[in-house]
């Protein structure tokens, strides 16, 4: 544009008549010529899409189906890099890994993205938390299947993590050099439970109260730090100092429970989780991917397993 | 025989989790140990011909040697995960268009919720407050459950197995994990779920739930039938149950360690002190939750031991 200014300035006379001429009499370029060759240029390039700065900038190869394309798909995208490029043609079958822990990730993303949405119409107090969720169910637009999701997600994910679990039991995964990534994904299943259980709380409506009383009666119980637990009134504890009024707020199911409740399931144990999550993802790639399906081993083939006698 | 009853229990939406993981987890099961025997057949018929053994690529999978082993991410697995993806997003889409999340009255701490359960996925921990106090049914026995499994990496020692279903190679871990996920974890959820009505009466499915009903059994604890009470004699009842609770850990233990040793010679021999006490225990603490149920159900028994500041 800057360098048309001057033309514009001097040429201003010539400008209405053009001639057809390339150069005007003072030996300048034609403004009108000179825009349309540069705009010839920009349809030029939208006739070569790939070929401008623009998509090359955000797309770092071809997309034509050549090994290195393929490898480079995944190795050049940061939401595909925690895949390796390659893995072993029986790993993607189904009927060995299930999909479970990769369904339970999806269940958390789609929990995040609907309890974000949530979150903007919902008042952790006591009296408005209530009116919130019938203004959600009733009011709302989509906002009852926004809830809806969010609650059957939940279900969801809890079933799919212990699924996850199961099978990789029965795969025996969780064995050298898989056995710390096991111990992270327990704590993963535990937090999912906790996430789940606080949320409960937050309808603020008869069912989630008498669950949480119920399940928060039990941590009055806790040996040593609950007021009704073997040896906590020994150490003085009481109902307004243990370890259920640290959860609760209060020594009984009120305001502050339900604020507690909110800041831990939105917050506390979804950045616990995440941090957890990250490493659990991290390990399975550096303990060198999913563990199979791995060639069966036979018993006399591991050196030092059977007993001298039995060896052949 | 009340259907309706049964109904109303079985279409509460939030039992619908449950009801789908009645069919999850019997599938997954059999979908598991499916694979695992097939590919035990392979297992004895390459532990029996070792020029097959040699020759063999050791999976079940399909194999041709001219093959890559390896196939690329991008598509091979992307698309099964795209896949999946969209499976489970229509899922819980339908699921949530057609079923909505509870909402009962507000919460109201003057009235009692009868039979006030806990979420689902918890029902288990509140189905083993009946046979246990708070502390250890609700912090004792979920601190041994989650420590329990993640240290079974580091207890097992078993080197086969790892990575692809077998049974025959790790009968001793599968069946242990089976018991407890399948016959503890998911059938007292499953009796807390269909079974418990008002005042957590036992109620059978398709019972009518009798809110009036008055359980006139009466519970008696194991010293009193050798005529040992709290009242007349502390220090003989507390001397009796820390004797009999010592026996049955003894008689749990002797049994486990000649089973253990008979059946699995290679494992115990592996096994250190430390990794044998530990499997040990909580192989013990897994067999005295049915012990327990037990005592209960068929002998009407609550406590065995008695002691100033707890029982069990």
């Amino acid at each position: 544009m800057s360098e048309t200014t001057p033309d514009q300035q001097t040429d201003s006379s010539s400008n209405g008549k053009s001639n057809g001429k390339d150069v005007t009499e003072n030996g300048r370029p034609n403004l009108i010529q000179d825009l349309r060759e540069k705009s010839r240029g920009a349809t030029d390039l939208f006739k070569k899409p790939k070929e401008t700065q623009l998509y090359k900038s955000v797309f770092r190869h071809k997309l034509d189906e050549s090994p290195r394309n393929r490898s480079l798909a995944v190795l050049t995208n940061v939401f595909l890099h925690l895949h390796p490029a390659k893995i072993n043609r029986d790993a993607v079958k189904y009927a060995f890994t299930w999909g479970m822990g990769g369904i339970t990730f999806l269940l958390f993303i789609v929990l995040t993205v609907t309890g974000v949405y949530l979150m903007f119409y919902y008042h952790p107090s006591k009296g408005q938390a209530f009116r919130d969720i019938l203004f959600l169910s009733h009011d709302v637009p989509f906002g009852n299947l926004l809830r809806n999701m969010h609650r059957w997600g939940a279900h969801a994910m809890v079933l799919t993590a212990w699924l996850h679990m199961f099978r990789v039991f029965l795969t025996g995964s969780y064995k050298k050099p898989r056995e710390f990534n096991w111990a992270v994904g327990v704590l993963l299943l535990v937090l999912t439970m906790l996430l789940s259980f606080t949320g409960y709380l937050l309808p603020d409506d008869q069912l989630g109260f008498w669950a949480v009383t119920v399940g928060t009666n039990m941590a009055r119980a806790t040996p040593l730090l609950g007021h009704e637990g073997p040896f906590g009134p020994q150490l003085g504890f009481t109902a307004f100092n243990d370890v259920r009024f640290a959860l609760l707020g209060g020594s009984i199911v009120d305001s502050n429970a339900l604020l507690r409740a909110y800041v831990w399931h939105c917050v506390g144990i979804p950045v616990v989780a995440g941090v957890f999550m990250i490493v659990h993802f991290w390990r399975v790639r550096k303990d060198g991917g999913i563990s199979g399906p791995a060639p069966f081993v036979l018993p006399h083939e591991v050196k030092g397993w059977l007993p001298k006698e039995k060896k052949k | 025989m009340d259907w309706h009853q049964l109904l109303d229990i079985v279409s509460k939406p939030d039992n619908i989790p449950i009801v789908i993981m009645g069919i999850l987890v019997p599938f997954y099961t059999w979908y598991g140990l499916r694979q695992a025997f097939a590919n035990d057949r392979v297992i004895t018929r390459l532990e029996s011909d070792k020029a097959l053994a040699k020759a063999h690529h050791r999976k079940r999978e399909e194999y041709d040697p001219a093959w890559d082993k390896n196939v690329h991410v991008w598509p091979f697995l992307l698309r099964i995960e795209f896949l999946a993806t969209l499976i489970v997003m229509a899922l819980l889409t339908i699921w949530s268009i057609g079923l909505n999340a509870p909402l009962e009255e507000p919460a109201n701490p003057t009235l009692t919720m009868n039979p006030s359960k806990a979420p689902w996925y918890f029902l288990g921990l509140q189905e083993m407050l009946v046979y246990f106090d708070p502390w250890i049914a609700g912090v004792v026995m979920p601190t041994l459950i989650i420590v329990g499994l993640m240290v079974i990496p580091y207890c097992d020692v078993n080197p086969l197995g790892n990575g692809y279903y077998t049974f025959k190679q790790r009968k001793f871990s599968i069946l242990t994990f089976l018991g407890g996920f399948l016959f503890l974890w998911c059938t007292l959820i499953f009796i807390g779920v269909f079974i418990r009505g008002p005042g957590w009466m036992w109620f059978w499915p398709g019972q009518t739930w009798d809110h009036h009903r008055i359980d006139n059994e009466t519970f008696r604890h194991l010293p009193e039938l050798f005529g040992l009470t709290k009242a007349g004699n502390p220090v003989m009842t507390a001397v009796f149950g820390i004797v009999v609770l010592g026996a049955f850990v003894t008689v749990c233990a002797w049994v486990i360690h000649h089973l253990y040793k008979k059946y699995k010679p290679e494992a115990y021999a592996k096994m250190n002190i430390v990794q044998y006490v530990i499997m040990q225990a909580l192989l013990i603490g897994m067999i005295a939750m049915p012990v327990k149920m037990v005592l209960w159900h068929v002998f009407k028994i609550k406590y065995v031991l008695i002691l100033p500041w707890f029982n069990i």
